[in-house]
C-alpha cells in the first residue's frame, strides 16, 4: 500500500501514466466499499442460482409415477426424436417421397399443374371409416411439392429441392435453411410450372420455367461429399395448420407430368415412401398414383428448420440465462451508486481536486465498473447454459442444439450486457446525481420495458417489437441463438425468444445508450459545480 | 401518536417531489392503461384481450413503480440528508415513528391510487367500445356496479397501498433509497420475468404464486384463465405477507441499529 502511495505521489509524466493512476484510485474506491464487492458476488450468485432453478422441475406427464402419485424413478424424455440438419440445427424432415436411385451427373425435370390441400381446423384424424371427415379444403401458405435430390432418406439428410408452394410461388430450397425465390404466383393447369434440378458433381442447380422452353436460373446449392448414387424424385409436404385459435394436421396434393431424368443412369422403378413418419403422427398417411410420366403425390409434414414457437415443444439451451436480469439489477444499483455515493458524501470534491480532468475520472469509473460487472456476469452466466441444458434434458424437455461457439457468444454477450448496463447506470447517476432517481430511470428503461414487451404479453406485436428495437432492453437479443426464418410459419414472437434485432445489433443498441449517456454526463460534469 | 402523524405528514407534504410523484402515479397509471387499451383493437377474434377489467387496469403494472419511489423516498430520503437523526431525537419511540410514516404513506397512496384506478376504469370505459369491445361482440360495458369489476378496482387500490408499505419497509431496513428502490423493483418485476422462462409449468406456477406482483395482481383478473395460479384475495394476501415481512425487518433494523 505504501509503495503504491509513494508511486502515486511521485507519479509525473505521460497521460497514460496518469490515467493508470486514476484507474488505480477508482479501483481502490470500488474494492474498499464492502457492500459493493458483496453486491457483485450476489449478482453472480443470483444469476447462476435462479438460472438453474428456472431450468429445474419436471415437465407435466414426463415423470413416471406410482399409482399413489409418488415419483417413480427419474423422468425420461417425453418428446419425439428431432432430426438435426447438416448445419447442426434442429429440423423438421417429414414428407411423402416418390423416388428412385440416380447415378452420376444428370438432371430431373417435371411439370406441375396443380397444388391443392386440406386441413383440419378441429378434431384432426377422425376414428372410423372416414379419417378425413374433419378436413376442409385449403392450402397452407408454405405447403410445398416438387423435385428433390438427397443422398438418403434418413431424416436430417442434406438435400436440394425445386418446388411450388401454397402462396409463395416457386422456390429453390436446400439444406433446410436456404431459400431462394423463383417464379411468383400460384400453380394451376392454365398456368403450370416447369421445375428442373441439374446435378454436376457436388453442385445442384435449380431452374424454373412457365412454358418448358425458356429456363431461368433460380439458385444453386453445394452438397459437400454427395455420393454418386442419390435418391431423386417427387415430393409433397404440408406443415401443420396454425392460427391464433389452434392448430391441426394438413396435407397437400400435387399433380405432376412430363417427368424425365435424362443423363443419369437410373436403377429400379419409382418407390413411394413416407420420410420421417415419426413426425407425422396425427396426420393422414399420404401416397402417390402413377400413370406413365404423370404422378399425383399427397403428403404432409415439412422440410424446414424448427425452433421454439413451432409445433414441436422444446426449450432453448440458454433459457435460464434470463436470470441475468437479477444480476443486471444489482450491477445497475452499484453502477449508479459508484458515482452518486461520492456526491452524497462530498467525496466528489476531493476526487475532482485530485484529478481535475472530470471526463477522465468518469472514464476511469466506467472502466472499473464495466470490468467488475463483466466479471460478475461471466461467473454467473457460465454455469447456467451447460448445467441448465442438462437439467432441462433430465426433466424430459427437448433442447434445441447450440454449438460450443454460440455458447461462448451467448455467455460472453450476457456478461458484456451487464457491463454495458452498469456503465449506462454510472452515466445516468452522473447526470441525475440522485441515486434512487437514476436507478428508477435505468430499471424502467431496461427491466420494465422488457416486462411490458415480453412476459406481460399485452402489447400488440408491432409495439413490443418497436420497444425491443429502441430501448436498452434490445440488448437481451444477445441471448437468441435459434434464428427466425421467413420461409417457416412459426410463432416468431418475443415470448418464444425471438428478438426483432440480430444478437450483436441488440447489444449495439445498449452500447449506443451507454455512449450517449456518457457523453452527456461528461459535458454536464464539466459545466456544473461538483 | 397524533403528533407523530402530524410531523410525518408535514415532512412528506413539504418535500418538493411528493406532489409531483403522486400526480405521476395517477398520470402514469391512466396513460399506460389507456395506451395499451387504445393499441389493442378487437377486429379478429384472435387479437381480442379476454379480460377487459385487467386490460383497463394494466397501467398499474407501471404506476406501482412510482408508488414505490414515493414510499422509498419517505423513509430513505431521511437517511440521505441526515434528517433521521433529528426525527429520532424528537420522537425517540422508533416503532411509533415508523407506524406514523406507514399511516401517512398509506393515506397518500390511498388517495392517489383511488384517483388512478377510477381514471383507468373511466379511460377503459371510454376507449374500449371504440376498439370493438362492444356488447354485440360479447363484451359488456365496463361498470363499477359489476361485482368483479368493483373487486378488481378496490383490490387494485389496496394493491398499491401494500406496494407502498412493502417499499417503506424495505427502505427502512436498507436505510438507503438507491438500494431500496433497486430491491423493490427487482422483487416486483423479476418474478414474472423468471416465470416466463421456467423449465416446467410447475416451477412457473410456483414463481407466480410467491411473487408479490404476480400474486397480488390476480385481484384484477375477472375472467379468462380456468386455472389461475392463485385466487384473487389469496394473492393479495401473499403481497400483504411480503409487506408485513418488510415492515417487520424495517422495525427490527430501526430498533437494533443506530440511525
Amino acid at each position: 500500500m505504501s509503495a503504491a502511495a509513494t508511486q502515486e505521489r511521485s507519479g509525473t509524466g505521460t497521460e497514460q501514466d496518469s490515467f493508470g493512476r486514476l484507474l488505480h484510485a477508482e479501483w481502490t474506491k470500488f474494492r474498499t466499499v464492502r457492500g459493493w464487492v458483496i453486491a457483485m458476488v450476489v449478482a453472480a450468485a443470483v444469476t447462476a442460482g435462479v438460472g438453474l432453478y428456472a431450468a429445474s422441475g419436471p415437465q407435466a406427464g414426463c415423470q413416471p409415477v406410482t399409482p399413489s402419485g409418488q415419483p417413480a424413478g427419474p423422468p425420461g424424455p417425453c418428446h419425439p426424436s428431432v432430426p438435426v440438419g447438416p448445419g447442426g440445427e434442429a429440423v423438421s424432415d417429414s414428407f411423402y417421397f416418390v423416388h428412385q436411385t440416380l447415378r452420376g451427373n444428370g438432371s430431373i425435370t417435371v411439370r406441375v399443374t396443380s397444388l391443392t390441400g386440406r386441413y383440419s381446423p378441429n378434431g384432426g384424424i377422425a376414428p372410423g371409416p372416414d379419417p378425413a371427415k374433419n378436413f376442409v379444403a385449403g392450402i397452407q401458405s408454405w405447403a410445398k411439392a416438387g423435385i428433390l435430390i438427397t443422398p438418403g432418406t434418413r431424416p436430417g439428410s442434406p438435400y436440394a429441392a425445386m418446388m411450388v408452394t401454397g402462396h409463395h410461388g416457386v422456390r429453390m430450397q436446400d439444406n433446410y435453411t436456404q431459400d431462394a425465390p423463383g417464379l411468383p404466383g400460384a400453380v394451376s393447369a392454365a398456368s403450370p410450372r416447369w421445375l428442373r434440378l441439374v446435378r454436376a458433381g457436388d453442385t445442384l442447380t435449380g431452374y424454373d420455367s412457365a412454358g418448358g422452353t425458356r429456363w431461368t436460373l433460380v439458385g444453386s446449392a453445394s452438397l459437400a461429399g454427395l455420393p454418386a448414387a442419390v435418391q431423386a424424385g417427387l415430393f409433397a409436404a404440408s406443415p401443420a395448420w396454425v392460427s391464433g385459435e389452434g392448430s391441426g394436421p394438413s396435407e397437400a396434393t400435387a399433380i405432376f407430368d412430363h417427368l424425365s431424368t435424362p443423363g443419369a443412369r437410373s436403377a429400379g422403378g419409382w418407390r413411394g415412401q413416407n420420410v420421417g413418419a415419426d413426425e407425422q403422427q396425427g396426420s393422414l398417411p399420404g401416397g402417390f398414383h402413377q400413370a406413365g410420366a404423370a404422378f399425383t403425390v399427397t403428403g404432409s409434414g415439412d422440410i424446414a428448420p424448427t425452433g421454439p414457437g413451432s409445433v414441436l415443444p422444446g426449450k432453448p439451451a440458454d433459457d435460464g440465462l434470463v436470470a441475468a436480469f437479477a444480476g443486471l439489477i444489482v450491477v445497475i444499483v452499484v453502477g449508479v451508486m459508484f458515482i452518486t455515493a461520492e456526491y452524497r458524501r462530498g467525496l466528489i470534491r476531493a476526487t475532482f481536486t485530485a484529478s481535475p480532468g472530470r471526463a477522465r475520472v468518469l472514464a476511469a469509473k466506467a472502466v472499473v465498473i464495466g470490468l467488475a460487472s463483466f466479471a460478475a456476469g461471466l461467473i454467473g452466466a457460465a454455469p447456467v447454459v451447460p448445467f441448465g441444458e442438462r437439467l432441462l434434458r433430465y426433466h424430459g424437455n427437448y433442447v434445441f442444439p447450440m454449438s460450443a461457439l454460440t455458447e461462448v457468444r451467448v455467455v460472453a454477450g450476457t456478461a458484456a450486457l451487464l457491463a454495458v448496463a452498469a456503465v449506462f447506470a454510472l452515466a445516468a447517476g452522473a447526470i441525475l446525481r440522485h441515486g434512487a432517481g437514476a436507478i428508477t430511470v435505468v430499471l424502467a428503461l431496461i427491466v420494465v420495458t422488457y416486462f411490458f414487451s415480453v412476459p406481460l404479453a399485452v402489447l400488440p406485436a408491432g409495439a413490443a417489437d418497436w420497444l425491443l428495437r429502441v430501448t436498452p432492453a434490445a440488448g437481451f437479443a444477445i441471448q437468441q441463438y435459434v434464428p427466425a426464418y421467413p420461409q417457416v410459419n412459426n410463432a416468431y414472437t418475443p415470448q418464444n425468444g425471438y428478438f426483432p434485432l440480430a444478437p450483436w445489433a441488440g447489444l449495439a443498441v445498449v452500447c449506443a445508450w451507454a455512449a450517449l449517456a456518457l457523453c452527456l454526463a461528461a459535458v454536464l460534469l464539466r459545466r456544473r459545480d461538483a | 401518536m397524533s403528533r407523530a402523524l402530524h410531523a410525518e405528514w408535514t415532512k412528506l407534504r413539504t418535500l418538493p417531489g411528493t406532489g409531483w410523484l403522486l400526480l405521476g402515479v395517477v398520470a402514469v397509471t391512466v396513460i399506460a392503461g389507456a395506451t395499451v387499451s387504445a393499441s389493442l383493437s378487437c377486429t379478429s377474434s384472435a387479437g381480442c384481450h379476454p379480460d377487459l377489467t385487467r386490460l383497463s387496469l394494466t397501467g398499474t403494472d407501471l404506476g406501482q413503480a412510482v408508488v414505490a419511489i414515493v414510499a422509498v423516498l419517505a423513509a430513505g430520503g431521511e437517511y440521505a440528508t441526515g434528517m433521521i437523526a433529528t426525527t429520532l431525537s424528537a420522537m425517540p419511540r422508533r416503532t411509533t415513528m415508523l407506524a406514523a410514516k406507514a399511516a401517512v404513506v398509506t393515506a397518500v397512496t390511498l388517495a392517489a391510487g383511488t384517483a388512478a384506478v377510477l381514471g383507468s376504469v373511466l379511460a377503459g370505459w371510454l376507449i374500449l367500445p371504440g376498439q370493438g369491445y362492444t356488447p354485440a361482440n360479447g363484451y359488456p360495458a365496463l361498470s363499477l356496479a359489476d361485482g368483479t369489476v368493483l373487486r378488481a378496482a378496490a383490490g387494485t387500490v389496496l394493491y398499491l397501498v401494500l406496494i407502498a408499505l412493502l417499499s417503506l419497509g424495505v427502505a427502512t431496513a436498507m436505510r438507503d433509497s438507491a438500494v431500496a428502490i433497486g430491491s423493490v423493483l427487482g422483487l416486483l418485476y423479476l418474478f414474472p420475468i423468471f416465470a416466463q422462462v421456467a423449465g416446467s409449468p410447475g416451477v412457473a406456477r410456483h414463481l407466480q404464486q410467491i411473487g408479490p406482483m404476480t400474486a397480488g395482481l390476480e385481484i384484477q383478473v375477472s375472467t379468462g384463465l380456468r386455472h389461475p395460479p392463485i385466487g384473487p384475495w389469496a394473492g393479495l394476501g401473499v403481497l400483504a405477507a411480503w409487506a408485513a415481512a418488510a415492515l417487520l425487518a424495517g422495525t427490527l433494523v430501526l430498533r437494533v441499529r443506530d440511525a
